[in-house]
């Protein structure tokens, strides 16, 4: 294959590098003298432009191909993926604009799209190599982003813990995949699974299993590998951890899935009640049970909605994992539509966490006081995305939770094996709905001093929210928008 | 047709958050609109509906790749209560009139929540049912927390909780019911038809029939009901009582009952005793209430004991006895709650039983009273409302499936009789004269009854009225309803 065909089946990733480049010059070369909220206008709407241009390009040429030696596959479903995670950083960069934490603007929108180009690689990846390369090639930016507000020594600490905690799972991860190479020979998932076909739990193979599920639950923020993640979301600047949460958290997901259902096939083991078989779902269930558990529970204690966030994101990992023991094809189907809406939301409500935080000045629950006089419009949406986030229909987060659990029980099946870890997830989604609701409370229902002066929500940002929060409504009224096009996508993939 | 009555809600949500801001008169205008079009839309569908026929208003593929349907139907139970949740929408609204703070978000809330319970009375498909159940609850948080009074936001907070657990329960059995079922369809037509094994029926049927009548306000699953109505602000204290709790009900039968009658049969003596408790015990506590707005919440949970009771009777007698019962109770309970929420509290801002003895209002407010007898009249069950029939049916078809449990409740009526007639005695026909009295007090003399108040009382009062001297209206609906093949259970079970 030459470099002519290899630069057109990933040209949305080159575009995407491209708008990088463009946004670092034209910062660098003539926007230095203005002010930062225009540069943020100019930066933004370039790198929004460029991800429009890259979604263009995978719409434009639908290609199918294994390249590189099956080390990159693009297919239907990829592309479908690449999408979504375009469209969420086009969203991220969208509430960023009021940014006012750094003046560093190029080089902080270039690192974000960066970090997109890493996911969009690792959504294409085939081979485990190919897998850590763009892991750590999102991971990098994503630590950098963390540490972007320099005013702010939280930042910095946050930064340096989820770098600390990163390059450990990195570690983690790296033994486990060289162990597999041992074992196989090889580094393709595909090769993986043949070699590893028919041996049983070789105990190395075992270690292997356990690292890899390790270095993934770190990078997914699982119980109990999820340490840094309420110190970086509150640490870090608004829209960093937003894109830490969603985008970042779509396209581990889904190469975690690949991994374990491409690559470990055959040593899947059962989770199912009171049957339990040694293999790789066993620890997935385990993780997401104690994720559901501990995220679901330790949300309801925090003051700071960012925190709060956090461990709630902590909780749909939970949720996330769950979706990989379905251990089929539908699996993709649910995970991508539950981790795209649950994306979506979360990037809107820490959009509304930064409008609270540049008028407030602090992210604490009692910032919300009287939001809904103050902002009415950004208030509504910040109820959809909660709703959302709380498993509410008619909103996107309901039909990704329905979807996830049915396809986790696995329609026809006889046996309801699975039923204990959906009824641990539906029950601790009831819990949830109380910390959801105490901060929806602070918004409309207590009354506080009325502090009218502190308001000061632009009308672009408020359009963005609402777009959003029209967003979550329309694919929670209409799932079939993104489930119909990820079904054909599954169909032709076979 | 009648699903206009859910797109013309849902269409006011809209119309009623675009309005300019502090404009609480347009909001008011809208809201009654929408409320009387959704009223008409079921009255229209009402006539024209032909007894025995399950009638599919809306069906078109919603999420295929599930087989999940936007299905939207009714037979004569389903109209019965799609009648109710119009009636008490207007009623509400009358009984808001005076809303003055955020009045715009009040009735959007109030919209949505009126939106979904029609919604969760047409819905055919379990699905579409449960989405429109859950769209059902947060309006309610919002409407007590924000507008409500004596501890709004514990009350607000305990209700919404109680709602989401059930809600969670509810979830459970469906999801398993339908993955069982192979994962093709939700059409509740297809799935009641579908034999489900026994030992996935046996712990199913508790799961899901907990999970509704926790709304139904079954005992002891009750106590969201008493702080809920309490703190709710008047309107939402007659959904509450009026339809939500039906909301409850309505699922037990539809769903839980419907679809796993093996369950059912095991388990029905446990939920008949549980009802009974719930009629003797909410009346028992009802008698000892100082407040007053608690004694109609209390009141509310025996009532609701009678449709509990009713529907695990198996008998078409019982179940009829039942439906009407969730009628009835919802005009009457609505009214009760008019009356001391609106009529009353709002002018006296006490609802203390022993202070309002003191303050003579047989002479101060006559409306009020007149209605409040009226209403306690029908409450009580007295021959010519609309309770009497229903409580009537539910305890011959109780004597027929559990004679002991039938005398039991028979008691459980007598005492009702007692808390209702010393609560009225008490609240408004007080011996003693205390300086406070309204009547003798020129400075606070209370505001005249206004006219949406009258209108609402007057229509609530003749529906009981109307109901009760020819209550064939409905029955004529709801019995041949049991015809179907949905109800092949009735046929089979019930008798002892």
């Amino acid at each position: 294959m030459n470099y002519l065909e290899l630069l057109k089946l990933f040209a949305p990733e080159t575009i995407v590098v491209v708008t990088a480049l463009v946004v670092l010059a034209v910062d660098l070369t003539s926007m230095r003298e203005l002010e930062t909220r225009l540069r943020f206008s100019i930066g933004g709407m370039i790198a929004s432009v460029g991800c429009a241009a890259a979604i263009l390009g995978i719409l434009v040429i639908p290609e199918r191909a294994n390249t590189v030696g099956g080390m990159m596959a693009v297919s239907p479903l990829t592309q479908h993926v690449k999408i979504c995670l375009l469209a969420l950083t086009v969203f991220t960069v969208l509430i960023s604009i009021e940014a006012k934490f750094t003046s560093h603007v190029g080089e902080y929108l270039g690192l974000i799209l960066l970090a997109t180009v890493g996911m969009m690689f690792l959504v294409s990846a085939q081979d485990v190599l190919m897998v850590f390369v763009s892991l750590e090639l999102t991971s990098l930016s994503l630590y950098t982003l963390t540490a972007f507000n320099k005013r702010n020594i939280k930042s910095a600490e946050a930064a340096l813990k989820y770098f600390l905690f990163g390059g450990m799972a990195a570690a983690f991860m790296l033994f486990g995949l060289s162990l597999i190479y041992g074992l196989t020979g090889s580094t393709n998932l595909h090769a993986i699974a043949t070699a590893l076909a028919g041996k049983g739990l070789d105990p190395l193979l075992v270690v292997a299993i356990v690292m890899t599920v390790i270095g993934f639950g770190f990078k997914v923020a699982a119980v109990p590998f999820h340490l840094w993640a309420p110190d970086a979301y509150e640490g870090a600047p608004t829209p960093s951890a937003a894109f830490i949460a969603s985008g970042s958290k779509l396209a581990s997901f889904f190469i975690f899935a690949k991994i374990m259902m491409i690559g470990f096939a055959g040593a899947e083991g059962s989770a199912a009640f009171r049957s339990f078989v040694a293999g790789w779902t066993p620890v997935i269930a385990a993780v997401a049970a104690l994720s559901m558990i501990l995220g679901n529970l330790a949300a309801i204690v925090q003051r700071s909605v960012k925190r709060l966030l956090a461990y709630s994101a902590i909780a749909h990992a939970g949720y996330m994992l769950l979706g990989l023991m379905a251990n089929s094809s539908e699996i993709y189907l649910s995970l991508i539509y539950y981790a795209t809406t649950y994306g979506l939301a979360t990037i809107g409500a820490f959009g509304v966490v930064a409008l609270v935080e540049n008028s407030m000045g602090d992210d604490k629950l009692s910032s919300f006081v009287g939001f809904s006089k103050r902002a009415p419009v950004a208030a509504f949406a910040m109820m959809i995305f909660l709703l959302s986030l709380a498993g509410i229909p008619p909103l996107a987060g309901f039909f990704g939770k329905f979807f996830l659990f049915a396809a986790v029980l696995k329609p026809g099946a006889s046996s309801l094996g699975l039923l204990w870890l959906v009824v641990l997830a539906i029950a601790t989604s009831a819990v949830s709905f109380y910390y959801y609701l105490k901060v929806l409370k602070q918004i409309y229902v207590v009354n506080g001093t009325d502090r009218k002066d502190a308001t000061n929500v632009s009308w672009f940002a408020q359009v963005v929210l609402l777009v959003m929060a029209i967003l979550v409504i329309l694919l929670g009224c209409f799932p079939n928008l993104l489930v119909g096009g990820l079904q054909a996508c599954l169909a032709s993939s076979g | 047709m009648l699903a206009w009555t859910v797109y013309i809600s849902f269409f006011g949500v809209l119309v009623l958050m675009l309005l300019p801001k502090g404009n609480a008169s347009a909001a008011r205008k809208v809201a009654m609109a929408t409320a009387a079009a959704g009223l008409f839309v079921a009255l229209a569908g009402f006539i024209q509906f032909k007894a025995g026929e399950i009638l599919t208003v809306a069906k078109m593929p919603w999420i295929p790749s599930l087989g999940l349907e936007f299905h939207l139907a009714a037979d004569g139970i389903s109209l019965t209560l799609v009648l109710l949740t119009g009636l008490a929408a207007v009623g509400g609204i009358l009984f808001s009139w005076n809303i003055e703070h955020r009045t715009k978000e009040f009735f959007a809330f109030y919209l949505a929540l009126i939106g979904g319970v029609y919604g969760v009375f047409l819905s055919f498909d379990l699905f579409l049912l449960f989405v429109f159940y859950e769209i059902a609850i947060v309006p309610k948080y919002f409407i007590i927390a924000i507008w409500g009074s004596t501890r709004k936001e514990y009350g607000a907070m305990k209700l919404a909780i109680y709602s989401f657990v059930g809600s969670a329960m509810v979830l459970i059995g469906l999801i398993a019911a339908y993955v069982v079922s192979g994962g093709h369809t939700m059409n509740l037509l297809e799935l009641a038809k579908y034999p489900f094994p026994h030992s996935f029926q046996l712990w199913a049927f508790p799961v899901v029939f907990v999970g509704f009548a926790i709304l139904a306000g079954l005992w002891p699953f009750h106590t969201w009901a008493p702080t809920g109505h309490v703190a709710a602000p008047t309107a939402a204290s007659m959904l509450l009582a009026g339809v939500v709790m039906k909301l409850g009900a309505y699922g037990c039968l539809r769903v839980a009952m419907t679809l796993f009658p093996e369950g059912l049969e095991a388990w029905k003596m446990w939920i008949a005793v549980l009802a009974v408790i719930g009629i003797v015990y909410g009346a028992l506590v009802a008698l000892v209430q100082k407040d007053f707005k608690f004694v109609i919440g209390y009141s509310s949970v025996s009532h609701m004991g009678f449709v509990m009771l009713g529907l695990v009777t198996l008998n078409t007698i019982g179940l009829s006895g039942a439906v009407l019962q969730m009628f009835s109770h919802g005009i009457i309970a609505g009214l009760l709650f008019a009356v001391v929420g609106r009529m009353v509290y709002e002018r006296t801002h006490t609802r203390e039983l022993a202070t309002l003895e003191g303050m003579n209002l047989v002479k101060a407010m006559p409306f009020a009273v007149v209605t409040f007898v009226i209403a306690g009249c029908a409450s009580m069950g007295l021959p010519g409302f609309s309770g009497f029939i229903a409580e009537l049916q539910v305890i011959i078809g109780a004597w027929q499936a559990f004679p002991t449990l039938a005398v039991i409740t028979g008691v459980g009526i007598v005492i009702g009789v007692a808390y209702t007639l010393l609560v009225m005695q008490k609240a408004f026909f007080g011996e003693t004269q205390s300086k406070v009295g309204y009547a003798h007090d020129e400075e606070h003399e209370p505001s005249p009854i206004s006219i949406p108040e009258r209108l609402g009382a007057v229509m609530l009062i003749a529906v009981s009225l109307v109901v009760g001297l020819y209550p064939r209206i409905l029955l004529d609906l709801i019995i041949p309803s049991f015809n179907s093949h949905l109800f092949d259970w009735v046929k089979k079970g019930g008798q002892p």
